[in-house]
């Protein structure tokens, strides 16, 4: 249990620069101008934005109203808006069709609008309309009402995409080369983007009726990649798709919706789909695999959450105390996995000892969630300006060292912001969380979306996507203390050969 | 030694092992599954909306009654040839038709021609079943009628039943046309292991949909050749069997006879159940086939090692343990340490890495053959690929010349190559992987010439070469008719070699052969990207650091052979994706899937090794290349 009052206070509500010297220093510290990194950090306010107005069906209204004949009326219904359309079509226009065939097109409609109602009391998310669900569960909080759609890091280089408003997609490197903008006609309500791990180009955009794979050639000079870059993939039943998350080794790309139960395991180069099937839960909204690749984490919109071990893909099942996993991250070893739940102030984890490989051990993962932290009370954060902070847990990020923990904390209203609460985590000897402090904006700003630099060099870089429409870098350098696990003799060696004109392999040194 | 010789587990045991013994499982589940398929189908059949009491226990009843038994039995031995005839045709390599003329000498061909037969009889032999179990009208083929004028009693043709059987032999023979066309017992491995009972449960409702679908299809394409050419069987059995025709009956072949609803209810259902019993056997096959299959890395005895990996890779005789043991050897790469650790491992007297050395030498000989194959394709495309394509203008010398060097260069065994003796090795044997693509088989239509290809085998020479003019006679001519098969059937084959002569060749349909058999390459590199990222840490010896640069070279000289490959016309145009079929389209995206590994296999082992890759002794090209892909430019 964790009070929220123990965090350090920020002396003033300005904002965050960085971390030194276990210090998070502000703005209007004195002696801290810079930005401290070379990123670009743009801003995008809704104003230069144009979004599209409105759904392409309402148009309707704008233009004068012709009477086709029934047949052309119920084909475009057909086509506008399914079954549902034509029946209500035919239904309309009783008058012109033979009464057996209006009488049983209403019965039937009235059957199937009894039926989806019925089925959308067991599952509520269901009777939300397309994009009130990805704005329900889009990980950028406030998502319809904010000019920033969704942000990735590539896990290489120094790149990140951002996805905007008007529906297109901008690219920023670190250098000041040009940055290609991704427009496509598909390209509606971006919920997610990801790039491939394990190369340069890939990078995966959830929309509202399919998944686009964008193969951007870092080496191109061209700020319009051609919409022929863009791969569709597309399933039936399968949108809107709120989540993305490809494998590590960028080998299988899974892709979720809350509408369609089963999640797609797209080997996105063939262009095929293998859909896991689990009814329970209604859909699938946020998904995340384990950095080592071994698992993945599969939320549900109901209180359910499931782990699928990826080597023969059979899955387990968690039943959560209440509410739906909201998010969740892996420890870098992927032996953790931290969850927040939806109005809970509450951050669990669940940690995984399996020996996958060296027994060939299939699944016998003796897992336990255990409630890691609560987050209780308020922290006054100023008592000049009467802010206070802390609330549901909405979003969780961990950095790639496995040192620093970000939980983005929901405001309620006026006076009560949403706010970043950093802390600082240690696995061994025993997991540790101390805090570290809150990450602050500029006045008004809220943070809306964050996400770690997946290899930054000197410590941990947050990434913060604001409320007015800002993307900002906050470098938290500190030195390793000791590496959460996995591939130590890896990065000692790599820490070894600082020289690179004297590179050996390790043999040649070893011998 | 003469008992230890026979102790000796021979590569075909293993074989008998793992691939019999798993068709055999599947046809036994899919027997088992019979009965409840049948079940479904007597409550479907004798569906009645307005008596449900009644409809229950009619059903009951029938399910037990021995008519229906009977069926059961013979439904089984249905069951039980559909399962040898997977077990006979499956290929793990489609075979891939380069033209239209192609595809009709494979659907024409006389092994097809059998197989055409005999699912015209098991679908005559299931239709009979099923109208049996309906009963009613549609029981038996002659019953009593009273004739107009006499009035005396007489055996009638019962048209409502010899409508269903004629209906099964239509199904049985566009159910195996449609295999041909559709690549039916191509046997396709999923991105993703999963246990068999949940992939069978995924894959059933695909199944159910494309059996519907197929049902539909083929209900309204019989009862339009019925309406059209009914009365020539219908007449035909009256006079052999001496059944009289009752007039006052509506007859069939008529626009009303036809529009009847239960007429074609019964006909779908079971024309459903057909098709679903013959689906079902085929997924049950293609499920236990694709089954991952652990092979062990080394054997402390060794009358064993003949079914240890490294041995297993290199089979050449059958080509299912060679795709199993290369899948094995992707999956030991990414999940297993313990099984990785003995790849490294050293032989223990000696100290040689004979694991590492035969696993890596195998993989490379796999790609650097696919590197030739492509060089040789884009320089057959370079020098004469227009003449291919305007082959109406028949051209006798470069044609002759052409096959001659088919048949008489040497296929390559290829040994371990250094990558600087890939370019040198390549121009020796360009011809022969040059028209390989063009002229799919040689013997048998179900086998594409990768499979030869890969397994190596000696084409045989046939005696058509150097008699024939046209070049395509000549390219696929060995595939279409026998030797046997005298002059009049080249002059047909001449004269319908006109009718296709416009657009023969199928775009893409090359591309496609090329890398048909490219699942093994592609497990190949994610095994060795693998193996060589894991060696980083758990490489105890350095085993893979003597093998690193020439695997580095090789996956270099692939990707610029690749590259160039899809800078050809037709190589980066996706093909239409196929709505619902049984028949697996996975190998129309191979090439992709294939660039797309090789690039993530090199991306594996330069970000791994990092800044490393400088000590490792490659070329100056080769490592300009491998630096865009340290700095992910690529």
């Amino acid at each position: 249990m964790c009070s929220l009052g123990v965090f350090p206070a920020p002396v003033t509500a300005a904002q965050t620069l960085f971390e030194r010297n276990n210090e998070l220093l502000s703005a209007l510290h004195p002696g801290e101008h810079s930005q401290a990194c070379d990123l670009p950090s743009p801003q995008f306010t809704r104003d230069t934005l144009k979004g599209h107005s409105r759904p392409e069906s309402s148009s309707r209204s704008v233009f004068l109203d012709q009477r086709d004949t029934l047949w052309m009326r119920s084909a475009g219904a057909w086509r506008d808006a399914g079954l549902y359309g034509l029946l209500d079509e035919i239904t309309n226009s009783a008058e012109e069709v033979p009464r057996f065939l209006a009488v049983g097109s209403a019965c039937v409609l009235a059957l199937l609008r009894w039926a989806s109602s019925f089925h959308g009391s067991l599952f509520p998310h269901l009777t939300l309309s397309s994009d009130e669900m990805v704005a329900e569960f889009s990980q950028m909080l406030d998502w319809s009402d904010s000019a920033l759609r969704s942000f990735a890091w590539h896990p290489h280089t120094d790149k990140f995409a951002v996805a905007l408003l008007d529906d297109s997609i901008k690219i920023y490197k670190s250098n000041s080369s040009p940055t290609p903008t991704l427009k496509h006609r598909c390209q509606r309500s971006v919920c997610a983007l990801q790039w491939k791990p394990l190369c340069g180009s890939a990078l995966a955009v959830a929309c509202q009726s399919c998944l686009l794979i964008w193969h951007v050639d870092p080496a191109s000079l061209s700020t319009r990649p051609s919409s022929g870059c863009a791969q569709v993939l597309s399933h039936p039943g399968h949108s809107p798709i709120t989540s993305i998350a490809w494998s590590p080794t960028g080998s299988l790309l899974v892709s979720a919706s809350p509408v369609d139960t089963s999640m797609m395991v797209w080997d996105v180069a063939a262009e095929s789909a293998v859909p896991l099937q689990r009814v329970g839960g209604g859909g699938v909204t946020y998904l995340s695999w384990s950095p080592d690749g071994s698992r993945l984490l599969a939320a549900t919109p109901s209180a359910l959450f499931r782990v699928w071990e990826t080597r023969m893909w059979t899955c387990e099942r968690w039943p959560c105390l209440k509410g739906s996993c909201q998010s969740a991250c892996w420890s870098p070893d992927g032996g953790c996995l931290l969850l927040s739940m939806q109005g809970e102030r509450v951050i669990y984890a669940l940690t995984f000892s399996d020996l996958t490989g060296i027994n060939n051990t299939y699944s016998s993962p003796v897992t336990a969630c255990q409630l890691l932290l609560i987050l209780k009370g308020f922290s006054s954060l100023s008592a000049l300006l009467n802010i206070s902070v802390g609330g549901e847990v909405c979003s969780l990020s961990w950095d790639p060292r496995g040192e620093r923990l970000a939980v983005l904390l929901k405001g309620r209203a006026d006076n009560h912001p949403s706010v970043i609460a950093v802390f600082k985590t240690r696995s061994s000897p025993v997991f540790e969380l101390l805090p570290c402090g809150f990450v602050m904006g500029e006045a008004g700003a809220e943070p809306r979306f964050m996400q770690f630099h997946p290899h930054f060099q000197h410590g941990a870089l947050l990434t913060v996507c604001w409320s007015d429409g800002r993307i900002s870098h906050v470098p938290f350098y500190f030195s390793s203390a000791g590496l959460l696990g996995g591939d130590s003799p890896q990065q000692a060696l790599a820490s070894n050969t600082t020289n690179p004109s004297s590179n050996k392999l390790y043999t040649e040194q070893i011998s | 030694i003469r008992r230890t010789r026979s102790a000796r587990t021979h590569p075909r045991l293993v074989y008998f092992q793992v691939v019999i013994w798993r068709s055999v499982a599947s046809i036994a589940w899919s027997v088992l599954l019979l009965p409840v398929t049948s079940a479904v189908f007597v409550l479907l059949s004798r569906f009645s909306l307005f008596h449900p009491i009644q409809w229950i226990s009619e059903c009951t009843s029938l399910l037990t009654a021995s008519s229906t038994i009977f069926s059961l039995v013979v439904l089984c031995g249905v069951v039980l040839i559909t399962g040898l005839f997977n077990l006979e045709f499956y290929t793990l390599v489609p075979s891939i038709p380069c033209s239209r003329m192609a595809l009709l000498g494979t659907v024409l061909h006389p092994r097809q021609c059998v197989h055409s037969l005999v699912y015209c009889t098991m679908g005559m032999l299931v239709m009979w079943c099923a109208s049996v179990t309906i009963g009613g009208r549609y029981s038996t083929l002659g019953i009593p009628c009273r004739q107009s004028e006499s009035g005396e009693v007489v055996t009638c043709l019962n048209e409502y039943h010899l409508f269903l059987l004629l209906a099964g032999a239509f199904m049985g023979y566009s159910h195996s046309f449609l295999g041909v066309v559709q690549n039916m017992y191509y046997v396709s491995f999923q991105p993703i292991q999963q246990y068999k009972y949940p992939r069978f449960k995924g894959c059933l409702p695909m199944v159910v949909k494309c059996s519907v679908i197929q049902s539909l299809y083929s209900a309204r394409n019989f009862a339009a050749l019925y309406f059209f050419f009914g009365y020539v069987p219908k007449t035909w059995i009256s006079s052999t069997l001496h059944l009289q025709i009752d007039s006052s009956l509506q007859p069939l072949d008529s626009l009303t006879g036809l529009l009847d609803f239960s007429l074609l209810y019964h006909l779908s259902i079971s024309g459903t159940f057909l098709y679903f019993t013959w689906y079902l056997t085929v997924l049950l096959f293609r499920i236990y086939v694709t089954e991952a299959y652990s092979f062990p890395v080394q054997s402390t005895f060794t009358e064993d090692a003949e079914q240890c990996l490294p041995k297993v890779l290199a089979e050449t005789n059958t080509l299912v343990m060679k795709f199993l043991a290369l899948q094995d050897l992707a999956l030991l790469s990414q999940h297993s340490l313990s099984r990785r650790l003995e790849v490294f491992s050293l032989s223990q007297p000696g100290g040689h890495p004979h694991n590492w050395n035969a696993i890596s030498r195998e993989c490379m000989s796999l790609l650097s053959e696919l590197t030739q194959r492509l060089l040789a394709h884009q320089d057959a495309v370079a020098s004469n690929g227009r003449v291919k394509s305007q082959s109406a203008s028949i051209d006798t010398r470069s044609a002759s010349s052409r096959t001659e060097d088919v048949s008489e260069t040497p296929r390559l065994s290829v040994p371990l190559r250094t990558p600087g003796s890939v370019f040198t090795s390549s121009v020796g044997g360009m011809h022969s992987a040059l028209t390989a693509p063009f002229t799919p088989d040689v013997d048998s239509p179900f086998s594409s010439p990768a499979i030869r290809r890969l397994v190596g085998q000696q084409e045989p020479r046939s005696p058509w070469f150097g008699t024939v003019q046209s070049p395509h006679i000549m390219r696929r001519g060995p595939k279409l008719w026998s030797a046997s098969t005298g002059e009049t059937a080249r002059l047909k084959l001449s004269y319908l070699h006109k009718i296709f002569s416009s657009n023969v060749q199928l775009p893409e349909a090359s591309s496609q052969a090329l890398f048909a058999d490219s699942q093994a390459h592609i497990w190949a590199l994610q095994g060795l990207s693998h193996l060589v990222a894991a060696s980083f840490s758990e490489d105890q010896f350095g085993v893979v650091q003597t093998t690193l640069p020439s695997i580095l070279s090789c996956l270099v000289v692939l990707l610029e052979a690749v590259d160039r490959h899809f800078k050809l016309p037709h190589a980066s145009s996706k093909p239409v994706r196929t709505v619902c079929s049984m028949g697996d389209s996975t190998y129309k995206t191979l090439r992709f899937a294939l660039r797309a590994a090789l690039k993530t296999a090199i991306y594996k082992i330069t970000t791994t090794f990092g800044e490393h890759l400088n000590a490792v002794n490659i070329s100056t090209e080769h490592r300009k290349r491998l630096q865009q892909f340290l700095e992910f430019k690529e």
